[in-house]
């Protein structure tokens, strides 16, 4: 599927030595199980790190780590849907795909930040929302809305990194951010390619045409207006990698704490995507 | 007006999209079949059930008839009728899909909104229309909603809305995906003001809808045997490979998980809104 007559979406290029991937190719390099993990970033990044589990509602989902840490000298809630590394972890983390207690964890953390004004800090890495009926059953829609209403007035400064997979709305729930950031190779998408090729065209096979389709690329999403920064990959999950986005983050952090408008700057980061 | 409606959900309601069967000519009046009962019914009948069956079948309806249905007589004043869709991606196929569902519907997008009167109280209104792409959002349904509760909260209204749809829009890629936050911070505005907002599932709402605007309300209702739901059923199967459970995501299965505040059958509804609203009056 060319790309040729589209003005308005980026190019899917990548900018590194690697020459030019296409979109369904930056999606298998997204999902690719040698990829830094979530945990792989808090360890490398954050001192500190302290883990807090459970919702306090029903349980707590190994797909979605939180807790306090530093951010240099600046104490932080992190948050993380980690997919895992062995093929043991990854079933325990559930492939990274988090139940309704995941995003309910991820909320109580974010409230807590709130009220002890830490920023808050996600690392996003989702194939999307469990799929599952005990998810269903336990609100797996209702959770999903109750954070993008809360998350769109908390009162700390916000930060969301796609690190892999963002996955629709599994993915949103951590990322109605003051500032969304992905790798150069992750992805960010409504619907995975192979969803959309099944439902559009009863084909899962075409599931390059509908990546390409999808603008679900890091630079799709900043032309789209939907990311504001891309982190390079040349050296990623080497110290200078975690080096530089800590950098990055606490430049960032300092900057929006300082924020005075920042809840309406939030809103209006939201408000102005599809303004018609 | 909690009370549950009980009555047996055709088990191929998946292959027949939940749709009534076509329209039959039959000596010159048209009927309809219940996909649930079987039954055929004469359409002025169905009409003056309010497209329920005798056995308590809802059938889908339109935005405008839900609106005439709720409304008090010549109160509905439309509001945003004129934004139209646009195609950010570029997304092959999408203009013709976008024409075939406005010459289908007679709509020029997935969700009607505007201003009303029920029983004498004002409110804004939104319906969503199912014969529009099934009411899925895209940036048109997304700004429609956003700008009514900016509009609710700006003139103190309660808002009242009638959800039917299959999720975001693909076609707009991470664009829908965005409306799911852009409407959800503008509930939250309006909620915060202190204003009240009803929602009412219809069959079926699901997917980015749900999880937005659909289980933000301060009094979320459903419609009898409304599938209500996050992620298909469908998909579900093909996913876990697990026998899902008797009347899954149905409305009365939501209640009784504790999602949605009560079901009420469609001929109930604009007394129950209006006695709601009333409770909410200051």
């Amino acid at each position: 599927m060319s790309r040729s007559g589209r003005a308005d979406a980026g190019k899917t290029g990548g900018e590194g030595e690697t020459g030019i991937m296409n979109a369904y190719e930056k999606v298998m390099t997204a999902r690719d199980g040698g990829r830094p993990t979530g945990s792989d970033y808090i360890k490398n990044i954050f001192t500190g790190f302290a883990e807090m589990h459970g919702d306090r509602r029903f349980g707590d989902d190994p797909a979605v780590i939180g807790g306090i840490a530093y951010l240099g000298e600046r104490p932080v809630t992190v948050i993380a849907v980690e997919k895992g590394h062995s093929a043991k972890e990854r079933a325990y983390r559930n492939f990274g795909a988090p139940s309704p207690e995941g995003y309910r964890k991820a909320l109580r953390l974010m409230k807590q930040a709130e009220k002890f004004g830490r920023p808050v800090i996600c690392f996003v890495d989702t194939s999307g929302a469990f799929c599952g009926s005990e998810a269903e059953e336990r609100g797996q829609g209702q959770a999903i809305a109750e954070n993008l209403m809360e998350l769109s007035t908390l009162c700390v400064p916000v930060i969301s990194v796609v690190i892999g997979e963002g996955g629709s709305g599994g993915a949103l729930a951590l990322c109605v951010a003051d500032r969304v950031w992905m790798l150069e190779n992750a992805v960010y998408s409504v619907i995975s390619p192979e969803g959309c090729a099944s439902i559009l065209w009863h084909e899962p096979g075409r599931a390059a045409a509908a990546a390409e389709n999808l603008c679900l690329t890091a630079q799709d999403a900043q032309t789209l207006g939907v990311i504001e920064e891309i982190v390079s990959e040349e050296d990623l999950g080497e110290p200078a990698f975690y080096e530089r986005l800590r950098e990055r983050l606490e430049e960032t952090a300092e900057e929006l704490s300082a924020d005075p408008e920042l809840l309406a700057a939030r809103y209006e980061r939201f408000r102005k995507i599809g303004r018609l | 007006m909690a009370e549950l409606f009980h009555f047996l959900k055709p088990k191929n309601k998946l292959e027949e999209g939940g749709r009534a069967a076509a329209v039959q000519q039959d000596d010159g009046e048209p009927e309809k079949v219940c996909p649930n009962c079987r039954k055929h019914i004469p359409m002025s009948q169905l009409w003056a059930d309010k497209l329920v069956c005798d056995c308590g079948y809802h059938f889908r309806m339109k935005a405008r008839q839900r609106i005439r249905l709720i409304a008090d007589r010549d109160s509905f004043r439309e509001l945003y009728a004129g934004l139209e869709t646009e195609d950010p991606l570029r997304f092959p196929g999408y203009r013709e899909k976008l024409e075939t569902a406005g010459h289908a519907s007679g709509e020029s997008e997935g969700v009607v909104c505007g201003t009303a009167q029920i029983r004498k109280q004002a409110v804004c209104i939104f319906a969503m229309e199912p014969q529009f792409m099934m009411g899925s959002m895209g940036s048109v349904v997304g700004e429609k909603i956003t700008a009514l509760f900016e509009y609710a909260a700006r003139e103190r209204l309660p808002v009242v809305g009638f959800l039917v749809s299959g999720g975001a829009r693909m076609q707009e890629g991470l664009v829908s995906l965005m409306q799911m936050a852009k409407t959800s911070a503008a509930v939250k505005r309006h909620s915060d003001a202190g204003l009240l907002y009803i929602a009412v599932l219809t069959d079926p709402t699901t997917g980015g809808v749900t999880a937005s605007f659909g289980m933000e309300a301060d009094i979320i209702a459903a419609e009898p045997g409304a599938t209500v739901g996050f992620a298909g059923a469908r998909v579900i199967e093909q996913t876990t490979r697990k026998a899902l459970p008797k009347g899954f995501q149905t409305a009365e299965f939501t209640l009784r998980h504790g999602f949605i505040d009560c079901i009420i059958p469609r001929k109930r509804q604009r007394g129950a809104l209006a006695a709601l609203l009333a409770m909410h009056c200051r």
